[in-house]
């Protein structure tokens, strides 16, 4: 535990303090660039993107090895693996456009047979018998402990670039996701803008493989968006919460990951983003599984009242126990089934809106239909005063009760 | 011979039963469009496979299996608990589960690895095919032998019995499958429930995935899934066909990916081998990439051919 807050409080030595908040930037721009990646619903994709780095990565190493005696460098082997995720991404998307099979199919077949040259590959390094190949391994589930400094360096620099990249474009992205031919039509190169945020896509994921391995960058573009979409309905703040989350899960997890022996920070990393995901899912007042709950209570209430406060309005017992419950905890109900004199004036208003409300939704039957508070409030809080006077004027009631005095029983 | 027979042979099984069962069941799943569900479950039942390792202690035994079948089973609940409480499309809750799933099991192979017990990360994701061996074979007649083919190793009869299961499975309710999968609304109409044919197919898969899995590793499973599958589609409209010719493709596959791992590297000057597994899964592919650039009527090179005579 000591160890943890050590690592979590940039106090347990340089290295890790940059790995940590090496892992949160990429959290961040991960979690940003996946919220366009769900919006397009493209999410699968990325998993094929990820496993096609492994033939890249193996092969770059090999290249190093036999020109400059250095295959564990860096740079090389990501560059490598870009190379092979962007054809990996090129080969889904021939596979899609020029063959039978579909899209899932493409995904599938890339995924593995990528995999299985890279697997292949790698067994080809173990026999080579050349030093320095046990780092390759931190590339399948990701491995922080023995990361240099300058490697540390170049992962945070660019998961920043990539994910300032992205704010730079996130309106045209934005049109791409909701409306493709009004971007088009608009005058912007719709295929350039698709191309553009598969290769962020393609960036991250090399960018991440050192940290979380390949296997499981994936998680990293998809859990945060989908865990944002419960806070909210508006891009600019969905982005904003995914990178948010993706940060919080990627700092925690390195930290996590860093403090006790044997936790590989990658699935550390996935099951941190997993309980914010929960979390959200239960908690986000938007679409969350408890305001959800709350909501259709009160709805509940609302039709409850209203339909028992009809029924004493026209001498019906009330018999549903819920109602009857609300009605008494009200005080519109007295012990034996009889209405209170406050309930008996409040029900007879509340069979007069109801009458106001009928007459509407016979002269406007549609926009009546399409009414979410029809016959739920009180009409004069919904409709113009002009429209109740010419239903009251059709109805020949004297006076309708006010607004102020019919007052809304929640 | 005998090396081949005690060293190879056995791994030649493995692979040629795992492409088998895999490669059967994938047909179904290009067809309803649901071919990432076997990457899903492969992915998914490794936290149930280590699980269960912890209790037996030995690779391709009933723990594991059960333990892969429940987390199978917990993972699809999950899914559809997601899609349910949460408004989120397939994909993307299928996503948030199964890299949920495999990062438990990582975590908890990495935790087991101080426990002191065998069942390393490489393991999981490439197999072990290379590791069945035969040593009480000493000719071919003993393949008619019962008592040395009791003597074969516990992977090969495990994934052998699995396969004989499948197979039959399949052959019973082909029409079943079949109409369900074309025309769910049709099959509805005439009485065959989607949901239970649909539901039956996932736990296949989820049976084949486990047992070929202690062979070829979690990914290269989908290879399995998928390339044969594919293959045989590029060539053929008829699913009879397509069932035969990729469980031909699958044979080959299995066949040529082992002696191309074992034998390639020595001809080419090499010492030592490469991944069985993946060379299968490479072969595979292969063969998959020349039917779609190859097959008759639906192959890319083909149909430009007949686009240029046309015109």
């Amino acid at each position: 535990m000591h160890a943890f807050w050590q690592a979590i409080t940039l106090q347990a030595g340089y290295n890790t303090a940059l790995v940590c908040v090496g892992a949160a930037i990429l959290g961040a721009s991960a979690g940003a660039i996946g919220v366009f990646v769900l919006l397009r619903k493209r999410t699968l994709v990325s998993d094929a993107v990820s496993h096609a780095t492994l033939p890249g990565v193996a092969l770059a190493f090999i290249v190093g090895q036999l020109l400059f005696e250095a295959g564990r460098s860096l740079p090389l082997l990501l560059t490598g693996a870009a190379i092979s995720a962007a054809l990996g991404v090129l080969a889904v998307d021939a596979i899609k456009n020029h063959t039978r099979l579909n899209e899932d199919t493409a995904i599938g077949t890339v995924l593995s047979t990528f995999f299985a040259l890279g697997m292949v590959l790698l067994t080809v390094i173990q026999s080579l018998q050349v030093s320095g190949q046990a780092g390759l391994e931190g590339f399948l589930l990701g491995a922080t402990s023995g990361m240099l400094f300058s490697e540390a360096v170049l992962i945070a620099v660019a998961a920043g670039i990539i994910g300032a990249a992205l704010l730079l474009r996130m309106k045209e992205f934005t049109l791409l996701c909701f409306d493709e031919q009004f971007a088009a039509t608009s005058g912007y190169n719709v295929k350039a803008l698709d191309r553009t945020l598969l290769i962020l896509l393609v960036g991250i994921v090399v960018i991440g493989l050192k940290t979380v391995g390949l296997v499981l960058i994936v998680a990293l573009a998809i859990i945060p968006p989908v865990a944002a979409r419960f806070w909210t309905d508006r891009v600019p703040v969905l982005t904003a919460i995914a990178a948010g989350i993706g940060a919080t899960g990627g700092y925690i997890g390195a930290a996590i990951s860093a403090s006790a022996p044997d936790m590989p920070t990658g699935g550390v990393i996935v099951l941190v983003l997993f309980t914010l995901f929960v979390i959200s899912m239960l908690i986000a007042p938007a679409r969350g599984v408890l305001a959800a709950a709350l909501r259709h209570r009160r709805f509940q209430k609302v039709v409850h009242l209203r339909q028992g406060l009809l029924s004493l309005a026209h001498n019906e017992p009330v018999l549903e126990p819920l109602t009857a419950r609300l009605l008494r905890r009200n005080g519109l109900l007295r012990g034996d089934g009889r209405p209170t004199p406050e309930g008996a004036s409040l029900a007879h208003k509340t069979a007069q809106d109801q009458l106001l409300w009928n007459a509407y939704k016979q002269q406007a039957p549609e926009e009546a239909l399409l009414m979410k508070d029809w016959s739920l409030r009180p009409i004069q809080e919904v409709l113009p005063p002009d429209v109740v006077k010419s239903l009251q004027d059709d109805l020949s009631l004297d006076s309708a009760p006010s607004a102020n005095t019919l007052r809304s029983p929640l | 011979m005998d090396i081949f027979l005690q060293f190879d042979f056995p791994s030649i099984l493995l692979g040629v039963f795992a492409a088998l069962s895999c490669g059967l069941l994938g047909n179904f799943l290009v067809l309803r469009r649901q071919a990432l569900m076997g990457d899903a479950i492969s992915h998914v039942v490794l936290p149930g496979i280590v699980i269960g390792f912890l209790f037996s202690h030995a690779t391709a035994s009933w723990p594991m299996l059960l333990g892969a079948g429940g987390a199978a089973i917990v993972s699809v609940l999950l899914i559809e608990l997601i899609r349910r409480l949460g408004n989120v499309e397939p994909g993307a809750a299928m996503g948030v589960v199964f890299t949920t799933m495999f990062a438990v099991g990582v975590v908890l192979l990495e935790q087991t690895q101080t426990a002191g017990v065998h069942l390393d990360v490489e393991h999981a994701l490439y197999g072990n095919l290379e590791s069945a061996i035969w040593l009480e074979a000493y000719s071919w007649r003993d393949l008619f032998n019962l008592s040395a083919l009791s003597a074969l190793p516990e992977d090969v009869k495990l994934l052998a019995g699995v396969s004989l299961v499948l197979i039959v499975t399949v052959l019973a309710f082909f029409k079943e499958l079949k109409i369900t999968s074309f025309d769910p609304l049709l099959a509805a109409s005439l009485g065959i429930s989607p949901q239970i044919f649909g539901l039956l197919l996932i736990v296949m898969v989820a049976v084949a995935a486990v047992a070929a899995f202690s062979a070829v590793g979690s990914i290269l499973v989908i290879a399995m899934f998928i390339c044969p599958a594919a293959t045989a589609r590029m060539l053929t409209d008829s699913l009879k066909i397509q069932l035969w010719l990729s469980s031909l493709v699958a044979v080959f596959a299995g066949v040529a990916g082992y002696l191309a791992a074992a034998f390639l590297p020595p001809m080419l000057g090499f010492d030592g081998s490469v991944s069985a597994a993946g060379m299968i899964a490479v072969v595979a592919g292969l063969l998959q990439l020349a039917a779609m650039l190859f097959a008759p009527r639906y192959g890319v090179v083909w149909r430009r051919w007949h686009l240029q005579r046309s015109s």
